[in-house]
């Protein structure tokens, strides 16, 4: 895995698909892939209240990542420095294995180039000491970007928070 | 990467108009952020806006001045230079002018914090009718605040982040977002703060609550005077400050006797004893609770009364002028600073009245958009015979598109300023493409609150196609009425500098941040030294202006409307993803929510043989359209709902036209139905019918 995590906190997210729109506007993408997704889940009644999540999927830039493996060009890459993995326009022939191989459906398809697109954390604004759109501009900061050692201690924390009454 | 570039300003793409911060690169804009400046903000930003930059990049929206070639409505247009627009317009007021007099020039828009640019423009044609959309808003918010308080809405802040209870009536805070608003109450609930929400439909809001009452539509009125009951039943209120600021309590008291919790359980479905149950947690929290008093509260009848209940249980709970309940708004006189210089300082009073200021049985105020309709229809109590809707688009907003067209066929001129196409824009005579939010800067607005300052919207790119900034709409239609002297502005520069003269403030100090504070800390008034606005200074439950103008303060209740069987009561709302009817069209947001569907009530469905994912048919005097159904147990079974804003009928914006539908044209019959005090329109007594397709 990557050294970054992005936290989402479920008590903060409002299901507005800004994060969505922050990654579409960077990344100049056009209708029909998308680099993250809300998937939204319930309602369900839960104590007469009627709940809903709504699950933030980026790319989880995995340690061992399906689709680099299955990448016949080389064109799905792994950056050593910090683990982001990201496609190579130049050598991307549009095969498609990467979205077979993906177990969570990350890797999307340009229609309009033929080749595969995905998250890559906006490496460019990461690499100048930036966080990725989705987290920058998360309507309800929600979102935050953290490293995967910080993710659990926050979940730890807010656990803890959680079952303590004063 | 060549040069770069990158302006404080203001979002253009709903009426909340955050404060951003717009890179730009080569003369493209390239990001968007929240102002990072700005707390509550912090660079957070909402999916319209961010979805500003394909709204800036589209080649949908007007690209030129345009002359109507055919009937009204038919499409056809000349491609018009900005002189041929304008002259056509002068002349066609000229006419107007010697005929019926300049009052008969009216202006609407969607008020917000850049009026002083629009009602001058009307001051300096000699008419007075500058007008506002919020009969379709918070018309009966505003006035049921100020007949309490003498303050209008906008006046009586909301202090989310210190808060402990929030009650919301349909007030759909996360989707129908402000994002200030937004991380406020979510900080707020981090905090420990408790948020009941009623509504008759499950929302994101709903699911985000500690308490979720599914409430009959149209029975609002009937809890908060059950809350009301209990309330002082049991002596929950804030003794003190009721006794020290309220006048009208004992006639409240005895006016409050039959409005039991168990007279309300049968009105509104909600058990007696969760009234009473919130009524006391309330207490418990009090003075740190906020009751709504509603954003857009155009809904029924009653609405007026209704947020006057609201308005109501916030004085008896204590929570005005107090932290962690409703603040007073102040200007930058309280902040021992001076005001902005209004363009229309310099330009002579009008005489003539506005046109619904003596109209018979009219509701509570002027400027109602809804009497400026009965004016241009009946010509009383004159003619009006030119409508500017600048950024403002009535045939999509007010009920019944049909009879408002029949109605503006009265019109001898009718323009449309804006950035989009219109519903009202496609059936004007002349479209006036005004530069986007990116392309133009606005006046200098004020920001009133605890902590009053001075905002502006700047330019970041140039205009990418023929338009121009409202400024210098309005400055080059004043010159060619001959009186160019009121607007003696060549620049926006001449006007910041013109509205600063005397703040000693300059334009540079905006550079920083995009606004300029007046106070360091919020400003409270001490909790015995309230001043309001009312003719007795106090909080009047028994208010002098509704006497005056022969209006009761408690109204009794009346039961709504029960459909009969297969028919609905249409309620309509927001998502998070589009703002009113103009932003469906828009790449981004579009690929989210394309088309609106139909909730409706799994038993009701069920009766009428409908499942999820069915296409019905939804049907209104005359009127019908197919949408699908979303079968849910979420939404109470007198009501089905729709998003508002979809149904788009004009044809250059491709990806919404006929996408979905419009709720307002099933409202058939409503384009006068209003709330008799507040004026507000009564959308939501409307009954549909419901099919299978």
């Amino acid at each position: 895995m990557s050294i970054y995590y992005i936290h989402q906190d479920q008590k903060r997210c409002i299901g507005c698909y800004a994060c969505e729109v922050h990654c579409k506007t960077k990344n100049n993408i056009p209708v029909g892939p998308r680099f993250c997704r809300i998937i939204p889940v319930g309602p369900k009644m839960i104590r007469d209240i009627p709940r809903q999540q709504f699950i933030f999927m980026p790319c989880f830039h995995c340690e061992q990542p399906w689709c680099t493996k299955a990448c016949p060009t080389g064109a799905m890459q792994k950056r050593s420095k910090d683990g982001i993995v990201f496609v190579e326009q130049s050598l991307c022939v549009g095969c498609k294995s990467c979205i077979t191989a993906c177990p969570w459906g990350v890797p999307q398809w340009n229609q309009e180039t033929g080749k595969v697109l995905k998250c890559d954390y906006c490496k460019d604004r990461v690499d100048k000491g930036l966080k990725p759109a989705c987290v920058t501009k998360c309507t309800a900061h929600s979102l935050k970007w953290i490293s995967a050692a910080e993710a659990s201690a926050l979940k730890r924390e807010k656990f803890a928070k959680a079952i303590t009454e004063f | 990467m060549g040069e770069t570039s990158s302006v404080y300003s203001m979002c253009g793409m709903c009426a909340v108009r955050c404060p951003i911060k717009v890179e730009v690169e080569d003369g493209v804009v390239k990001w968007i952020e929240g102002n990072p400046h700005v707390p509550g903000i912090e660079g957070s930003l909402c999916a319209k806006g961010s979805a500003g930059i394909a709204f800036e990049y589209d080649t949908e929206r007007p690209q030129h001045p345009m002359i109507r070639e055919g009937a009204r409505g038919s499409g056809k247009w000349k491609k018009a230079t900005w002189d041929e627009a304008l002259d056509y317009i002068a002349e066609k007021l000229k006419k107007i002018t010697e005929k019926y007099g300049a009052k008969a020039i009216a202006l609407a828009d969607r008020s917000g914090p850049f009026t002083d640019l629009t009602k001058s423009f009307v001051k300096a044609l000699g008419s007075p009718n500058y007008l506002d959309h919020d009969d379709t808003c918070a018309k009966n918010v505003n006035i049921a605040c100020q007949t309490l308080f003498g303050y209008g809405r906008g006046e009586l802040g909301y202090d989310f982040a210190n808060t402990k209870h929030i009650v919301l009536y349909g007030r759909n805070v996360f989707e129908s977002l402000q994002v200030k608003e937004v991380n406020n109450i979510l900080d707020a609930l981090d905090a420990g703060a408790k948020i009941t929400y009623i509504d008759c439909r499950a929302t994101v809001t709903a699911s985000k609550a500690d308490r979720f009452l599914m409430i009959r539509p149209g029975t609002d009125y009937a809890l908060n005077l059950a809350l009301i009951h209990v309330i002082l039943k049991e002596r929950l209120y804030d003794v003190d400050f009721v006794n020290k600021w309220v006048t009208g309590l004992t006639e409240l008291e005895s006016f409050i006797v039959p409005y039991t919790p168990e007279w309300a359980e049968k009105e509104t479905g909600i058990s007696a004893q969760e009234i009473i149950n919130l009524a006391r947690d309330l207490s418990d929290a009090k003075p740190k609770v906020i009751f709504h008093g509603g954003w857009m509260l155009a809904r029924y009848l009653d609405s007026f009364y209704s947020s006057r209940s609201i308005y109501i249980l916030n004085t008896l709970m204590g929570s005005i002028e107090t932290k962690g309940g409703l603040i007073i708004a102040k200007g930058p006189k309280d902040a021992g600073a001076k005001p902005l210089k209004s363009i229309g300082d310099k330009i002579p009073e009008v005489k003539d009245k506005i046109v619904d200021a003596d109209m018979p049985n009219k509701s509570l105020g002027t400027g109602h958009i809804v009497n400026l309709y009965k004016a241009i229809k009946t010509g009383q109590p004159y003619p009006v015979k030119a409508f500017f809707a600048y950024r403002y688009d009535p045939m999509a907003s007010l009920p019944d598109p049909e009879a408002q067209k029949k109605v503006l066929d009265n019109l001898d001129l009718l323009v449309s300023i804006d950035v989009n196409y219109s519903e009202t824009g496609w059936y004007s005579d002349v479209i006036l493409p005004e530069a986007t939010y990116l392309e133009r800067s606005n006046i200098i607005a004020t920001q009133k609150g605890p902590k009053p300052g001075f905002i502006m919207r700047r330019q970041a790119i140039p205009p990418r196609y023929d338009s121009k900034p409202a400024w210098e709409i309005f400055t080059l239609i004043v010159e060619r009425m001959g009186v160019g002297q009121y607007f003696p502005y060549k620049s926006i520069e001449d006007i910041w500098n013109y509205q600063l003269e005397s703040t000693g403030v300059k334009i540079e100090d905006f550079n920083a941040k995009g606004s300029v504070g007046l106070s360091k800390d919020p400003i409270l008034m001490g909790r015995n030294d309230l001043k309001f606005k009312t003719p007795s200074g106090k909080i009047e439950f028994v208010s002098q202006t509704l006497t005056k103008n022969k209006f009761d303060s408690f109204k009794a209740y009346v039961t709504p409307k029960k459909p009969e069987k297969g028919a609905f009561r249409l309620t309509f709302g927001r998502s998070g993803v589009h703002a009113h009817a103009q932003s469906q069209n828009n790449i981004y947001l579009n690929e989210l929510i394309s088309e609106n569907v139909l909730w409706m009530n799994e038993k009701e469905a069920k009766d009428l043989g409908i499942k999820d994912g069915d296409k019905v048919e939804v049907s209104a005097d005359g009127y019908s359209g197919k949408i699908k159904a979303k079968v849910t147990p979420l939404i109470h079974p007198e009501a089905v709902f729709m998003l508002h804003g979809f149904g788009n009928e004009i044809p250059p914006k491709t990806r919404s036209y006929k996408k979905g539908l419009r709720d307002t044209k099933f409202e058939t019959g409503l384009l006068e139905t209003i709330d008799p005090v507040g004026g507000g329109v009564a959308y939501l007594e409307c009954m549909v019918g419901v099919k299978k397709a």
